[in-house]
């Protein structure tokens, strides 16, 4: 059989090309909808919200839903409280989780098998499993409820987190830091000011995962910081969906307001996200 | 390498602190726990107080049979839809790339709360966008939370759309990690782009898909917000209760932990069965 010519080749790579974007608009526009309807609805009057007429542009009532919404909930004071605690957060558990990566790929100890297995383990095990003791130990135990301790410290240990920099610190070349321990460097100093520099990329990675981890966490800080003046604001934002007398355009502009930062940081940091939630598998 | 024990574990104190604490204590004691009447004062062992009602109740039952219904749906549906996502996305062919990675990767950044209420104010009966561009193409309007069988559908619609990016993304890194020559001779052997595709891809992705399908399944089996904020409290009846919303009812509104335990570890033995599948689909083959 001869082969075929090139041009039908490159008019069925064509073809090909067509029915792939046909195929592809439709479902990326259907994804984004609910995103697009999340910022139109924000920016509508409830009585617009509440109208027969299909709406799909947006209109100008964004900062007096941000009012009502202030009006029903404290909602800038929850900002305020997650903003702090996801940034706390993130800096404890990138040095918890670095520093645990940073054992379990360059030292070689007693129980190190034991403490991969359990790591390897809890990956699979349901969360629900561990909260009812949280619960009665952070609540009732330690007396810290509606505290910043108890939204921060539990959530603290984290699996994945852990594998991914173990495999970017066991990737780093061992001379490097033989070299610095033949000049007689500290381990925690090689640790610091030569592995950690280098590890930046998963760094970076490692903590834009957990800010946003802790920015939406929802059911631990839904039980544990009830009171509303401690309340996150994802929980802030909870209380009100279901009540009747409620503004349900400033429900969408506190949404919006959860939800846009991410999306900006997302797109300016995509690459890193992508490589951070895709280390979960690749090994 | 010789051993540094004091070094080794000077770095993993913090972190195994925290583990002994709220993970490693948690996990016995809420075995513990399950085998006591906790509401008495003070607590007693009564080894059958909890499994017992499990076994009667028809509110576990429900609740593991509506979770189980989502699974066996939804893990499906939106693993499949990841996998499209992933192999379109992974295209040469394709145009505005970066576009329609946002599109279908910007789930993943939006909380669960706020992607709730979004979907909430959707499916409404009278105002919803959904219904009224079902009206405007002549279809009539659904009361999407008034029926269990829509209002089933409305959460895993929510979850799917929250998560089939997610799974994309992990699944286009494995994709990207099959090396090109093995399309290259197979298009010189003229063997279809489809053939490729199940002859290859799949074949080779097996143990990523088995590991999303695995996260999948244990992350919707403890499905929580989206029966407590979309479909309000697991409505309607008690047709979209899941097993995490009977915990949280159980534990947190009803304080009764000893039947909150035996559910969550109900959960566990459902995750470590499912683990063990795990093992058995992704093994060496002798």
């Amino acid at each position: 059989m001869s082969s075929r010519p090139s041009s039908s080749r490159s008019s069925s790579r064509l073809g090909r090309s067509i029915a792939l974007h046909l195929f592809l608009t439709p479902l990326a526009l259907i994804w984004l909808f609910p995103l697009w309807m999340m910022v139109i609805f924000s920016t509508m009057p409830d009585r617009g919200i509440f109208s027969p007429s299909i709406e799909l542009l947006p209109h100008g009532s964004f900062l007096d839903n941000v009012n009502n919404l202030q009006r029903d909930t404290n909602f800038i004071g929850a900002i305020g409280i997650s903003v702090s605690v996801a940034v706390t957060y993130t800096f404890l558990s990138v040095l918890l989780t670095s520093m645990a990566g940073w054992a379990l790929a360059r030292y070689q100890f007693f129980g190190k098998g034991v403490v991969v297995a359990i790591i390897l383990g809890t990956i699979t095990l349901p969360y629900a499993v561990v909260l009812i003791p949280q619960f009665i130990m952070v609540a009732r135990d330690f007396k810290l409820a509606n505290t910043w301790v108890a939204l921060i410290v539990p959530p603290l240990f984290n699996s994945l987190g852990v594998l991914f920099m173990r495999q970017s610190f066991s990737m780093m070349p061992g001379d490097l830091f033989d070299a610095a321990r033949v000049e007689g460097v500290k381990e925690w100093r090689i640790f610091l000011f030569v592995a950690l520099p280098l590890a930046r990329p998963m760094l970076a990675a490692l903590a834009i995962i957990l800010f946003l981890a802790s920015w939406n966490n929802y059911l631990w800080p839904l039980l544990i910081n009830s009171k509303p003046g401690a309340m996150t604001a994802p929980v802030a934002l909870g209380t009100l969906i279901g009540l009747t007398k409620v503004s349900w355009g400033g429900i969408m502009a506190g949404a919006v307001m959860l939800t846009v930062p991410m999306l900006i940081v997302f797109v300016l940091l995509q690459r890193h996200f992508v490589a951070g939630i895709a280390a979960g598998a690749i090994k | 390498m010789r051993y540094q024990n004091a070094t080794a574990y000077r770095f993993l104190a913090p972190y195994l602190l925290i583990f002994s604490i709220f993970w490693l204590w948690p996990i016995i004691s809420s075995f513990l726990i399950s085998f006591q009447a906790t509401r008495t004062v003070p607590w007693r062992f009564a080894p059958t107080f909890n499994w017992g009602r499990l076994i009667g109740d028809p509110a576990f039952f429900n609740a593991l049979k509506n979770t189980l219904l989502i699974l066996v749906i939804q893990v499906p549906v939106m693993i499949t839809l990841a996998i499209v996502m992933a192999v379109l996305l992974n295209s040469p062919l394709l145009k505005a790339r970066g576009l329609f990675r946002f599109a279908f990767f910007a789930p993943v950044v939006v909380g669960e709360v706020a992607y709730s209420a979004v979907f909430r104010l959707m499916f409404n009966l009278d105002y919803g966008i959904i219904n009224k561009l079902l009206n405007s193409v002549g279809l009539p309007r659904i009361d999407w939370f008034s029926n269990v069988t829509p209002a089933m559908a409305v959460i895993m619609i929510a979850v799917s759309w929250r998560w089939a990016g997610y799974n994309a993304i992990i699944l286009l890194a494995g994709l990207q990690s099959i090396p090109q020559d093995v399309y290259e001779a197979a298009t010189l052997d003229r063997v279809s782009k489809l053939k490729q595709f199940f002859y290859i891809t799949l074949p080779l992705l097996k143990p990523i898909i088995v590991f999303c399908a695995v996260l999948s399944i244990i992350g919707t089996m403890q499905l929580f917000t989206e029966p407590f904020l979309i479909t309000e409290r697991g409505g309607p009846g008690g047709g979209t209760e899941t097993l995490g919303l009977l915990l949280y009812r159980q534990g947190f509104k009803s304080l009764n932990f000893g039947y909150a335990s035996a559910i969550a570890y109900t959960m566990a033995g459902l995750a470590i069965a499912i683990s063990l599948v795990q093992l058995w689909l992704t093994r060496d083959p002798k």
